[in-house]
């Protein structure tokens, strides 16, 4: 089983969401955040005075999918969420030990089914 | 991280031009007019300058009590409204329509409705009757409109909440929100025990509220100054007590509750996100008894700086038509003292003194509370003439004016904040636009409506410029920029009244008599009439300017000067500045009440 974990910009997801959906990939969890990258500063203006937005706001979205679904939901993630500006996000993948679903304790690969 | 806030730009000269060459323009275009050596040409063309040459008409007030000719179609202007609603009767036929409020306001078969047989002819008591009728509705319009104007100056208290809040950071909204209900009632428990009686205790009889004299009473502080009186406290109607128990009276009181209540909700922007909550319950009461009644006695009610003109022939007194020193400048040098006295917010400025922005956390409820604020204007300035009958409906020109200099200030504020800083500058505009009013609030009933346009834009200017100094040189923190907009720009709105002031309106104005009043010395055109308005010194008289800038001075000495020894003795005898400003949450509506502005549920 394998986690894949991105960071994507706010107006993407709808895409990413229905790449996914394409891929039958059902589970999803969206967080915002702010962080921090290549991307510079957001400069605002307040009366007068500027200041500087370093942590911009994000999207972090988390999946888990099978082994051999992994790459597929790479590559569509990649298309759905790039922009090809500064600031677009990264797309993690890491192998996960143990899936439980809560409500039956089934366990592994069937527990993402 | 943070940016100078003002960087020397070309563009910058380029618009400072272009505005001189406009000003420039104007005065020649103004005192072209008044050398006009034949001002009582009749003027058949309505125009923009007109007022300035034509003789003013008579009020209704005036002792002259030479009523305008009843032309069937008045073909040139009348600022003071003197002549409308005259010779109606005979131009047009009498309708009998049932109803004396019709275009025929007052017309002979009125008179006849009233008498016990209508068939008969009209006798005195029918014509004594209908008088009557006619005073008495005279007196309930002017009471009407002054009881309305002030309720829409009330509202303004949401306003100035919104204002304020929108400007401050979330986790203070409800200590903002809370002041500003706050000064509401402790200001207005003090303006009924003290504050009102201090001020208007001396004004002498309310004219247009049916003439009850029952504030004509002496000062009860009148030391002489180079021979004359100089008038400070009143003393008569200290808690609305039995002997001025009147409709009069009690509608100058809440007009002028509400007026109060503008000036002492100021400094709750300059000193928001600090102030201790127990702190700012007395200063409610030190503001409406003692700070704002001294000075505004001295202008409105009948003191000294009013009397400028009797005593020294100085234009008509110190003029301020509806407050721009007497509630803008004292609330704004008051706050300027708060603020220097409690210090700035925590991260305001860095170790190198250099200012942060502090960003508010709720932009469009500050251009809400800027709407709500610039509608209660429209109670504020034409409110001002406390009648709508007799002589007063100018109120449509000090109308059109306040909404004037209000477009013209946030006009500017916008456009020279993008050439300034390269952005139009949302919260800038919004004090663009209120400097406006509160510049046009002191000239509104005595000037055009180009001389509106030019004030607000200066107004605005004066705001952006009192801002940045405040914040980069005085190194004091106003969250909102109370002091740039009301403070600054109400000192120039008072100014103002010295130079733009056309002569239209303000006959006798501050007891200065309808014909008695001349100019002296400094008189330079052909202004000499009587009946002469509030003139400046672009229209003739530079003595209005003087006593103008007296009147500037004694306001911020007094406004500045009393507040700052107050704040800094009330600080020694217990905290100004609240403990939670300081606390490592520094969460004032956690720590001082325990409610959340914005609850997570």
């Amino acid at each position: 089983m394998t986690k894949v974990e991105a960071y994507i910009r706010l107006h993407v997801l709808k895409q990413v969401q229905s790449a996914l959906e394409e891929l039958h990939i059902s589970g999803l969890t969206v967080t915002e955040v702010r962080g921090m990258g290549h991307s510079k500063a957001i400069t605002h203006t307040f009366r007068g005075s500027q200041y500087d937005t370093v942590l911009n706001p994000r999207l972090k979205i988390e999946a888990l999918v099978h082994d051999e679904e992994a790459d597929a939901v790479v590559d569509a993630i990649l298309e759905a969420a790039s922009t090809g500006e500064v600031g677009d996000g990264k797309i993690i993948t890491y192998k996960v030990d143990q899936v439980v679903r809560i409500r039956t304790g089934e366990r592994g690969d069937t527990a993402l089914k | 991280m943070n940016r100078p806030f003002l960087k020397g730009s070309k563009k910058l000269s380029l618009f400072v031009a272009a505005f001189a060459t406009f000003f420039v323009c104007y005065i020649s275009a103004t005192s072209a007019h008044a050398q006009d050596p034949k001002p009582s040409s009749p003027a058949t063309t309505p125009s923009a300058t007109a007022p300035a040459t034509a003789p003013p008409a008579a009020p209704a007030a005036a002792d002259t009590a030479a009523a305008p000719a009843a032309t069937p179609a008045p073909s040139k202007p009348d600022p003071t409204g003197s002549t409308m609603g005259l010779g109606l009767s005979t131009s047009n036929p009498p309708v009998d329509n049932g109803t004396p409020a019709g275009l025929n306001a007052w017309s002979a078969d009125d008179v006849k409705r009233w008498s016990k047989d209508p068939k008969a002819p009209v006798n005195t008591g029918d014509f004594l009757k209908s008088l009557d009728a006619a005073g008495q509705n005279a007196v309930a319009l002017n009471i009407v409109w002054t009881l309305l104007t002030g309720y829409l100056v009330m509202f303004m208290q949401a306003g100035f909440a919104m204002v304020e809040t929108g400007f401050c950071r979330k986790r203070n909204a409800a200590h903002v929100m809370m002041l500003n209900l706050m000064v509401y009632a402790m200001g207005l428990l003090g303006w009924w025990a003290f504050g009102f009686g201090l001020m208007f205790g001396n004004m002498g009889a309310l004219s247009t509220f049916g003439g009850t004299g029952l504030l004509a009473q002496p000062n009860l502080f009148h030391p002489q100054i180079l021979g004359h009186d100089f008038g400070i406290w009143g003393n008569h109607g200290f808690f609305l007590n039995p002997s001025v128990y009147d409709v009069g009276v009690y509608t100058l009181f809440l007009f002028q509750m509400v007026f109060m209540d503008t000036a002492a909700t100021i400094p709750t922007g300059a000193m928001a996100e600090r102030w201790s909550f127990p702190s700012f319950l007395l200063y409610g009461l030190v503001i409406s008894i003692v700070i704002y009644p001294f000075y505004g006695s001295m202008m409105w009610g009948g003191g000294g700086l009013s009397q400028l003109g009797v005593n020294f022939h100085l234009g008509h007194g110190a003029v301020d038509w509806a407050g721009s020193s007497v509630i803008h400048a004292v609330g704004g040098f008051v706050g300027l003292a708060g603020a220097k006295v409690i210090g700035p917010r925590r991260g305001k400025f860095g170790p190198d003194g250099k200012p942060n922005a502090i960003p508010g956390h709720n932009i469009p409820m500050a251009f809400i509370g800027s709407f709500i604020l610039a509608f209660g204007w429209f109670g504020f300035n034409p409110g001002s003439s406390l009648a709508a009958s007799g002589g007063n409906m100018r109120v449509a020109m000090i109308a059109v004016v306040t909404m004037l200099a209000s477009a013209s200030g946030a006009a500017v504020a916008c456009i020279y904040m993008k050439l300034k800083t390269g952005k139009f500058d949302p919260g800038m505009t919004i004090n663009g636009f209120l400097a406006g009013l509160v510049a046009i609030t002191a000239p509104s009933g005595f000037v055009d409506a180009t001389s509106a346009v030019i004030i607000g834009a200066i107004g605005a200017l004066v705001c952006i410029f009192a801002c940045s100094f405040v914040e980069n040189k005085l190194k004091i923190d106003d969250p909102v920029g109370a002091f740039g907009v009301h403070g600054a720009a109400g000192i120039w709105g008072l100014i103002s009244v010295g130079i733009f002031a056309d002569g239209s309106f303000g006959t006798g104005y501050n007891g200065t008599g309808a014909t008695e009043y001349v100019v002296g010395s400094l008189h330079t055109g052909v202004n000499n009439v009587p009946l002469m308005g509030v003139t400046g010194a672009l229209h003739g008289d530079w003595g209005q300017l003087i006593a103008n800038l007296i009147a500037a001075v004694v306001c911020m000495a007094w406004a500045f000067g009393f507040a700052y020894v107050y704040f800094s003795i009330q600080k020694k005898i217990f905290p100004l500045r609240s403990p939670a400003a300081d606390s490592p949450e520094e969460d004032l509506d956690q720590e001082e009440f325990g409610t959340l502005a914005y609850v997570n549920n």
